[in-house]
């Protein structure tokens, strides 16, 4: 008897959330953060941001996880997947081999995967134009630059740092043709994205040879870039989220990648029906990408440089300017 | 004019990058020394430069950061000890659990206690080392040369960065010319005549890790309060290893092993400096290149230079009194 009755009591708690579920025909999105976790000031966190206004504006509650170790990510994306959860998005490119695994053992499920590309029916791939976002925070730079000369850290040598700088120099050159640009990479193993000291030690031998402005895409590494900017008393450029607020009026400006706007948009086309598969690629034109203005850089920025970003961003958004892409083929039409 | 200014300029940042590197060499010198292996030299610099960004961060003040990555250097070296003096544990296994033990512990709490992706709140100026200009630095600027030498080169540094210049003759006169250093020189050695003559064998190595962690300490600190302004995961980069090379480049002798980490921060400075700027009759040169010139002057001076290095006898054995 006291058996059936556990059996019974059992039954019940199973059965409960699958009603619920019934009952509710919202979707029930999910998240997996890449390590560094939800707070992380920076990329994560715009992930969260866009969930949370995805939340107050529809009202539907999402579930998340942060991972804080490798092996972790395919376990929390089939877990997802099993409890039902749909659509489920993976931030970062680390994520890309657990999603191409997890995508293919729920083909029911839809996914999403931010800077990366996994190539499955039921994924979506979405990436940003960092190219055309630094093109515009190049165009500043170089009219911020009283010298004529600007600067590139970047982190790991890999092809989507040179896609940054790619960027950077053609938008400097844009602006002025004359302009001289120092590029430097900080390394070519992962531990070029923790290395403040170093970063620190480039941007001061840029500013030795004559550099007024410093652009990082160097992570944690680029917080010893833009230390060294305010401790010359030169000017930084910040990327992926807002870092005018580290070294208020130190920072020129920073190169945002709306990951906050592409979380939104990925839940609400599921929401809606159209989510689809495959590549999705944001730029200036979709919003994807732009340059920070806050109260911490307003007096750095003057209505002339506002003019000409804004221009540049309008030109690049209807494609009379056209930025070449790094990765498309490995190389940089200008030096 | 411009060739000197280029000149001093490199040297400044050789001096700025080096400075950790001699201090934690000079650590690993006196635990090795004194027979006790120091993989864990990573290890504890990252977690005094934890320590000292937290505690700065906290009180405002770089003083008390030095305190506390002192302190978190000096655990963690007792630790390392208390493991291989005491259990005589194995010192390589020791060394290597403290480094992974220091590289969890710092993210854990650097993300459970600031939510920041594991760095430390930035620190503003008055919670840092800051350079200090040395008297009439500014007065003999423009003087040819030697003006130059004293403003940028010798002026203008950080509080550990003349610790560091300080601890390098200290550090020799220590382990030369005091009873101290003498017995330390001979747990390295010959324990058990140490032991004959009535020294106790663990005592002495205790003292030596601390001394090691003391400079840890130091080492750390400057990483993140006085070269960053504040903590970043890993941000020690290897450079405890780069240390240890340093001190068996220099045979673990103080001066040699301070000349090798010169060595390395010079070729740091100049890999950095070199990045990009076109070499007269070469051209630009791959960046690539440059930044593997380190690692392979390492391997051509050790292969023909630096001949064979002779670690302390007893190093890596534990003692046991009799069995």
């Amino acid at each position: 008897m006291s058996k059936r009755m556990f059996l019974a009591a059992i039954i019940v708690i199973l059965a409960t959330p699958v009603t619920s579920m019934a009952v509710a025909a919202d979707i029930q999105p999910a998240i997996v953060y890449d390590l560094g976790g939800k707070f992380d000031k920076s990329f994560n966190e715009g992930v969260f941001d866009g969930a949370s206004a995805f939340k107050k504006n529809t009202g539907i509650e999402y579930r998340d996880f942060e991972i804080q170790n490798d092996s972790q990510r395919e376990q929390a994306l089939r877990n997802f997947a099993r409890r039902g959860n749909d659509p489920i998005l993976a931030v970062g490119f680390s994520q890309a081999a657990a999603v191409e695994k997890v995508a293919k053992e729920f083909p029911t499920i839809h996914f999403a995967i931010i800077d990366s590309m996994v190539n499955q029916p039921n994924v979506q791939s979405i990436v940003f134009k960092e190219q055309e976002g630094s093109f515009v925070v190049g165009v500043l730079a170089s009219m911020a630059a009283k010298s004529g000369k600007i600067g590139f850290v970047g982190g790991m040598d890999i092809p989507l740092i040179r896609r940054f700088a790619c960027g950077y120099i053609q938008g400097a050159r844009y602006a002025n043709a004359n302009v001289e640009v120092f590029q430097n990479m900080t390394g070519t193993t992962g531990a070029a994205w923790s290395d403040p000291v170093k970063g620190g030690e480039l941007a001061k031998s840029q500013f030795d040879r004559g550099a007024d402005v410093v652009y990082h895409a160097a992570g944690g590494t680029g917080i010893g870039v833009l230390q060294a900017a305010a401790d010359a008393n030169k000017l930084g450029i910040g990327v992926d989220s807002n870092q005018n607020h580290l070294h208020p009026g130190k920072v020129l400006t920073s190169m945002l990648k709306r990951v906050d706007v592409a979380t939104q948009q990925t839940f609400m086309e599921a929401r809606a029906g159209t989510w689809k598969p495959g590549l999705k690629v944001l730029g200036l034109k979709e919003n994807g990408v732009g340059w920070a203005l806050d109260e911490n850089n307003k007096a750095l920025i003057t209505p002339t440089m506002k003019a000409a970003a804004d221009k540049a961003t309008a030109d690049i958004a209807a494609g009379t300017i056209q930025v070449h892409d790094y990765m498309a083929d490995n190389h940089c039409p200008t030096k | 004019m411009e060739d000197v200014t280029l000149v001093v300029l490199i040297l400044d940042s050789t001096v700025r990058l080096s400075a950790p590197l001699v201090l934690a060499a000079l650590a690993g010198l006196f635990s090795e020394r004194s027979g006790i292996i120091d993989i864990g030299l990573e290890g504890k610099m990252l977690g005094a430069a934890f320590a000292a960004a937290a505690a700065a961060a906290q009180t405002g003040s770089p003083w008390a950061g030095l305190a506390a990555g002192i302190a978190v250097s000096v655990a963690l070296a007792l630790l390392h000890g208390f493991a291989c003096i005491t259990h005589r544990g194995n010192q390589v296994v020791s060394g290597v659990a403290l480094n992974i033990l220091a590289t969890g512990l710092t993210a854990v709490l650097g993300i459970s206690w600031y939510a920041r992706g594991g760095r430390t709140p930035p620190l503003g100026a008055d919670a840092r080392f800051l350079p200090i200009t040395l008297p009439g630095a500014e007065a003999v600027r423009d003087a040819p040369v030697l003006g130059a030498l004293y403003s940028e080169l010798l002026s203008g540094h950080s509080f550990p960065v003349y610790v560091a210049c300080l601890a390098v003759p200290l550090a020799a006169w220590t382990l030369y010319r005091t009873r101290f250093g003498l017995r330390l020189r001979a747990v390295g050695e010959n324990p058990l005549s140490v032991d004959t003559a009535g020294i106790s064998v663990p005592g002495l190595r205790y003292r030596a890790v601390i001394c090691a962690g003391i400079l840890c300490g130091v080492a750390g600190t400057y990483l993140s309060i006085a070269q960053s302004a504040g903590f970043v995961r890993e941000m020690t980069a290897g450079k405890g290893y780069i240390a240890l090379a340093a001190l068996i480049f220099g045979k673990w002798r103080p001066l040699p092993a301070t000349g090798a980490c010169l060595l390395f921060g010079l070729l740091d400075a100049v890999a950095i400096r070199l990045q990009g700027t076109p070499l007269p009759g070469i051209g630009e040169v791959p960046v690539q290149f440059i930044q593997a010139l380190p690692y392979v002057l390492t391997v051509i001076l050790l292969a023909g230079f630096i001949g064979r290095a002779i670690p302390p006898r007893a190093i890596g054995i534990p003692y046991v009194k009799e069995r």
